[in-house]
């Protein structure tokens, strides 16, 4: 099983797609909300290289925004 | 029947087509279009209120309902005709269709300078909704002048510590209300008469410099969010009359100049850019491209 983390805010579409996407093929996800923990903000930033959401860790791979083929390969969905 | 975007115009074209028995296909990158992207809906009928993002999800299970009728995550690059029939080229696939919608709706205007592409998700955004949380206690940067610079400048006098507001002209022109509301909030800076010439920074924007009548001064910011309206997404369409702001020019019917192409929504040149409007012109689309499927009584190879 894999450790999937997604950094979100609830405002942003692509996070919303992305979760949706996730839940639809039966990933468990851990959810984490930059806009109401800064730490977190700054642990995406330091992860990702850049500010935007969402980021996806999975086991410490890094993808920026809802990139559904990435995401396919590596959860092999 | 092929149509190219997904927000209100392309969804509300493809339940109509769908309920004609067309043989028909979405092609978009997303779903909800700016739609998506807005915060509070407020005026589209039988919602009194709703998010932009929840309405984008109704109108996915919406022509849902009908098959499996959306292909997202396709960039469409090309859009031409050949004899009769259109050919739609994505960065994925290439497809024929006798007759294409274009609801590709429109884009976030760039800024065009020096530092714009390079800072993009590195403190750069444009879209405050999304990424205004994470510049927290943080000096921004507002480019623009109207409603959604307004808005995002909204949004960030509750997160960050100082707004500076970058306005190209000599005063705000949004809202009254919205203008009263952001000017009387303690932690904004307003700059008229303000060109933004770069963007600048390390790993992250750490600056941007300006040009005002009274001479160029450098401002430090740690974030820059564009807002200075927005651009059709057209240019794939090559062959179609559109007017100076690249918008394809419709009749009430929603033909273009190529017999066959339609155009719907925020793309083309019917005023007042709103979600019903949009969902409204693509009913109106799918419609009148039945007809020209009709009449043409297509058959063979078309």
């Amino acid at each position: 099983m894999k450790n999937v983390k997604v950094y979100s805010t609830p405002t942003c579409p692509w996070c919303i797609r992305l979760k949706q996407f996730l839940l639809e093929n039966n990933v468990a996800f851990e959810n984490i909300d930059v806009s109401s923990d800064q730490a977190a903000g700054e642990e995406m930033m330091r992860k990702s290289g850049q500010m935007g959401v969402p980021v996806l860790d999975i086991d410490g791979q890094i993808i920026v925004g809802f990139d559904r083929g990435r995401i396919k390969d590596i959860l092999g969905v | 029947m092929i149509i190219v975007g997904a927000g209100p115009a392309g969804i509300t074209a493809g339940v109509y087509a769908a309920r004609k028995k067309l043989d028909s296909m979405v092609v978009s990158l997303d779903v909800g279009g700016q739609a998506a992207w807005s915060g509070d809906v407020e005026n589209y009928t039988g919602y009194q209120f709703i998010s932009g993002p929840e309405l984008a999800q109704k109108f996915q299970e919406h022509i849902l309902k009908y098959g499996n009728l959306l292909k997202e995550n396709e960039d469409v690059v090309e859009v031409g005709k050949q004899g009769k029939l259109f050919r739609v080229s994505t960065d994925k696939a290439v497809y024929q269709a006798r007759s294409v919608i274009v609801a590709s709706g429109k884009k976030s205007r760039q800024l065009g300078v020096p530092g714009e592409k390079e800072f993009k998700n590195r403190g750069l955004t444009y879209c405050a909704t999304c990424d205004g949380p994470l510049f927290s206690g943080k000096a921004v940067a507002v480019v623009g002048g109207g409603n959604s610079a307004l808005d995002a400048a909204m949004q960030m006098t509750r997160i960050a510590k100082r707004v500076y507001m970058l306005n190209i002209n000599n005063s705000l022109s949004g809202d009254e209300v919205m203008r009263q509301k952001v000017e009387g909030s303690g932690n904004v800076e307003i700059f008229n008469n303000a060109e933004v010439l770069s963007v600048s920074g390390g790993k992250f924007v750490s600056g941007i410099r300006i040009k005002q009548p009274a001479g160029e001064r450098d401002l430090a910011v740690e974030g820059v969010f564009v807002e200075i309206g927005l651009v059709p997404n057209s240019s794939f369409v090559r062959e179609v009359k559109k007017n100076g702001y690249g918008e394809i020019i419709v009749n009430a019917r929603n033909e273009t100049s190529v017999p066959g192409l339609f155009a719907a929504g925020d793309v083309t040149d019917v005023p007042e850019k709103q979600i019903i409007i949009a969902a409204g012109e693509g009913a109106k689309a799918a419609l009148s491209a039945f007809r020209y499927l009709s009449v043409n009584r297509f058959s063979g190879n078309g």
